[in-house]
C-alpha cells in the first residue's frame, strides 16, 4: 500500500545497487534532506538547537563512526570518549596555532589525528577479541582523558586546565565561540554529518564493507577468501575514529565552546554512544541516527513529562531517566539486538503489504 | 619425479596437463602427534584429484597444508612450478586457491549477493578514497565484478536467493552458496572439504553435477576430501589414499579399489 514496488524494475547493476533501491525512500530521503537544509534553519532558535538539534548531529557522527567498528567490523570498543578528547583537543591546538585557516580544515585534520591515534589503539584487536578487546579499548579511554589532563601542552598551560574554543568563522558567519548564532551551529553539524553519513554508507556497501563484515562474522572464512585481518581491522578502527575525531571536534568547537575532558570526555561519553549504537542498530548506518536521536531527546521529553507537566522533582526524573535506558538497552538486547533499525525495516516490509497480509 | 609428465586426454575427452601443484615430502606434527607423515603428491592441472581416508587419517590437515592455515614442519610446496614460501592463508588465497569448509563458513549476517561478492575481493583493488565518494574506478569495479558474480549465480541456480540473508538459508543450500563463493575467485585450484557431507541423495548429485561442470566448464582444478566412496570414484581422475597420515595408495579409482592396503584401512585391519 504505502510502498509501491510493482513496476520499479532494474535494468542496470548500479540501479540494483544505490543506496534507496525503492523509488519511495528515495523521494524520502530526499525530503528529509529538503527539510533539514531548507526549513530548520529559518525556525531554530538558540533552545531547540542545543537542546536537541546541534547534539543530536554531533553524536550521529559519533554512533556512526563507531557503527563502523561495532555493528560492522565486530570490535567492540569503549574508548569513544578518549576519541572524541582526541578530535576535540587535535582541533582546540589547530585553531589556536592556525588562526588564519579555516575551521572546517581544522575539523577534516582533527579526524585525520584521531584517526591514526585510533589506529594505534587498534593494534592490540589482532590478537584479542569481544570483551577482552573491549578492556583493551576502555585503557585507551582512560589514557588518554589522563593525558590531556596531565600534559599542559594539550590545554596551552591555561590555568583552569580547560580549553575553551576561541571565536572562528565560516565565510562571514561565526560559528564558534559565544557570537555564533544557532542557525549557524546547526547548519556546520549538518554538513558535516551529511558528508559523513554518505561517506560512511558508500564505504559500507562496497568493497570494505564487506571486509569488514567477513570479519565480523567469521574472520577464519575471511582470510581464507584474502582478507588481510590485521589491516582490515585498523582500517575500521581508523575510518571509525576519524568519524569519532570530527564528532569530538564539534562538540568541543561548536556544541560546548569550553571543555574540561574528564566530564565532557568520559567513560560515561563511550557508553552513551555504545548505546546510541545498540538501541539505533548494529550495522546500519539510519540505526545511528535513529539511536542518537533516541537518547539525545529521552532527557528532553522526559524533562518535559516530568517535570513541567507532572511537577515531579528533578533528581526523580533524572534517575529514572537511567532506570529506563537501561530497561531498553536489555530489552532491546533481548528482543532486537539489531536495534530500532531493525524495528523499522520489519515496519516497512508490513507495510509493503498492509492492509492485505496474506 | 612423476612417470606422467606431459599432458594426456582422459577417457571423457578433458586435457590433464602438467603439474599445478607439487607437494613433497609432508610432514606435519602437533606437538607429539605427527598428522601427516612423510606424504607426496601430486595435482594436475584440469583434474579432480580426491583425497580419502578413514576418520582421523589426516586428510583435513593436508587440506589446511594446501591452503595455508598450517605450516608443515617438513617438506616443500610447489605451486605452478615454484616453490612456495611460508604464506599467511590471504597471501595464499591471492595466489589462486580458493577452497570450501568441512564446517561452513559462510558470514551469516550478509546476504548470498554479498558473500559471493566477497569472493571477488582480490579484483577489486580501488582505493578508499574512491569507495568513499562512490565514482570512478569504486562504482565500476563494483559493477564487473557483480556481472561475474551473477554468472556464478546463474550456473549454480541460485538466483532466487540472492538478496536472501546467508542465515536463513537450509544446508544444502549454504553448501551451495560456499561454492558459489569459492567459485566467483577464478582459482585455479578449488579445494573442497567434504562438499558433500549431510546431503541427501538428490543433493548429493547435484552437487557432483556442479563439481563435474566446473571441473568441465571452467577447467578448473579441484581438489576435494569425500567420505562417500560411491561419489569419489565416479568423480575423480586420480586418488590419494591417507590412513593414520600415511599415503597409502595413489592412482586411478580402479589401481586404488585394487590396492590391498586401502581395503584393508576400511575393513579394519589390526595395525602392527
Amino acid at each position: 500500500m504505502f510502498y509501491r514496488e510493482a513496476g520499479d524494475f532494474k535494468t542496470s547493476y548500479a540501479e540494483d545497487n544505490q543506496t534507496f533501491p525503492i523509488k519511495f525512500d528515495r523521494y524520502r530521503y530526499w525530503l528529509v534532506l529538503a527539510v533539514a537544509y531548507l526549513v530548520i534553519p529559518f525556525m531554530i532558535n538558540d533552545y531547540w538547537a542545543n537542546a536537541i538539534f546541534v547534539p543530536f548531529l554531533i553524536y550521529a557522527i559519533a554512533a556512526i563512526g563507531l557503527n563502523i567498528l561495532t555493528g560492522y567490523c565486530g570490535q567492540v570498543s569503549l574508548g569513544t570518549g578518549g576519541f572524541m578528547a582526541v578530535g576535540a583537543y587535535a582541533c582546540y591546538k589547530l585553531m589556536t596555532a592556525f588562526p588564519d585557516v579555516n575551521i572546517v580544515f581544522h575539523i577534516l585534520v582533527s579526524g585525520g589525528v584521531t584517526a591514526m591515534v585510533g589506529a594505534a589503539f587498534g593494534l592490540p584487536s589482532l590478537r584479542i577479541k569481544g570483551f577482552y578487546l573491549a578492556v583493551a579499548t576502555l585503557a585507551a579511554q582512560f589514557f588518554l582523558v589522563w593525558l590531556f589532563n596531565k600534559v599542559g601542552w594539550f590545554y596551552n598551560y591555561s590555568a583552569s586546565g580547560q580549553i575553551s574554543a576561541p571565536e572562528r568563522f565560516v565565510g562571514p558567519f561565526a560559528v564558534t565561540g559565544p557570537n555564533a548564532a544557532p542557525w549557524a551551529q546547526y547548519m556546520i553539524c549538518l554538513v558535516f554529518v551529511t558528508v559523513c553519513a554518505v561517506v560512511a554508507r558508500n564505504l559500507t556497501r562496497g568493497t570494505l564493507g564487506r571486509k569488514l563484515m567477513a570479519i565480523r562474522d567469521m574472520d577464519i572464512a575471511a582470510e581464507i577468501i584474502g582478507v588481510n585481518p590485521l589491516r582490515t581491522k585498523l582500517t575500521a578502527f581508523a575510518i571509525s575514529s576519524f568519524f569519532i575525531g570530527i564528532s569530538g571536534a564539534l562538540f568541543f568547537a561548536v556544541y560546548l565552546g569550553a571543555v574540561e575532558v574528564g566530564e565532557a570526555f568520559g567513560i560515561q561519553k563511550s557508553f552513551l554512544v555504545l548505546f546510541m549504537v545498540i538501541i539505533g542498530g548494529l550495522g546500519s548506518i539510519f540505526g545511528s541516527f535513529a539511536g542518537a536521536a533516541f537518547l539525545v531527546l529521552l532527557p528532553v521529553a522526559l524533562k518535559f513529562v516530568g517535570s513541567d507537566l507532572m511537577g515531579w522533582p528533578t533528581d526523580l526524573v533524572s534517575h529514572l531517566q537511567l532506570v529506563i535506558i537501561g530497561a531498553l538497552i536489555m530489552f532491546f538486547l533481548i528482543k532486537e539486538p539489531h536495534g530500532l533499525a531493525q524495528l523499522w525495516r520489519v515496519t516497512k516490509e508490513k507495510l509493503r503489504l498492509w492492509p492485505f497480509p496474506h | 619425479m612423476n612417470a606422467m609428465a606431459d599432458s594426456y586426454v582422459t577417457e571423457d575427452g578433458r586435457t590433464i596437463g602438467g603439474v599445478l601443484m607439487d607437494l613433497r615430502e609432508i610432514t606435519l606434527r602437533f606437538g607429539g602427534v605427527e598428522a601427516i607423515k612423510n606424504i607426496s603428491f601430486d595435482i594436475r592441472e584440469g583434474e579432480i584429484r580426491a583425497i580419502i581416508g578413514p576418520n582421523g587419517a589426516g586428510k583435513s590437515s593436508m587440506l589446511n597444508v594446501i591452503s595455508g592455515f598450517y605450516k608443515p614442519q617438513e617438506g616443500e610446496v610447489y605451486f605452478r612450478g615454484a616453490l612456495r614460501p611460508a604464506m599467511k592463508p590471504y597471501q595464499v588465497a591471492r595466489q589462486g586457491i580458493a577452497r570450501t569448509f568441512q564446517n561452513i563458513a559462510l558470514f551469516e549476517g550478509m546476504t548470498v549477493l554479498d558473500n559471493i561478492m566477497t569472493g571477488r575481493l582480490n579484483y577489486m583493488k580501488a582505493g578508499i578514497i574512491k569507495q568513499a565518494i562512490w565514482k570512478g574506478a569504486a562504482e565500476r569495479e563494483e559493477i564487473e565484478n557483480r556481472a561475474h558474480v551473477e554468472r556464478v549465480i546463474d550456473f549454480l541456480d541460485i538466483q532466487a536467493i540472492r538478496k536472501t540473508p546467508v542465515g536463513r538459508l537450509p544446508y544444502g543450500l549454504k553448501k551451495r552458496v560456499e561454492l558459489a563463493r569459492a567459485l566467483a575467485a577464478d582459482p585455479k585450484l578449488l579445494l573442497l572439504d567434504e562438499p558433500m557431507a549431510g546431503m541427501n541423495v538428490e543433493e548429493k548429485e547435484d552437487m557432483s553435477r556442479f563439481i563435474l561442470d566446473v571441473n568441465d566448464e571452467f577447467g578448473t582444478t579441484i581438489a576435494l576430501i569425500e567420505h562417500d566412496m560411491g561419489v569419489v570414484m565416479d568423480l575423480s581422475d586420480r586418488v590419494v589414499v591417507m590412513d593414520y597420515g600415511r599415503k597409502i595408495g595413489d592412482g586411478t579409482p580402479d589401481e586404488v579399489r585394487g590396492n590391498q592396503e586401502v581395503i584393508d584401512a576400511y575393513l579394519g585391519v589390526a595395525h602392527d
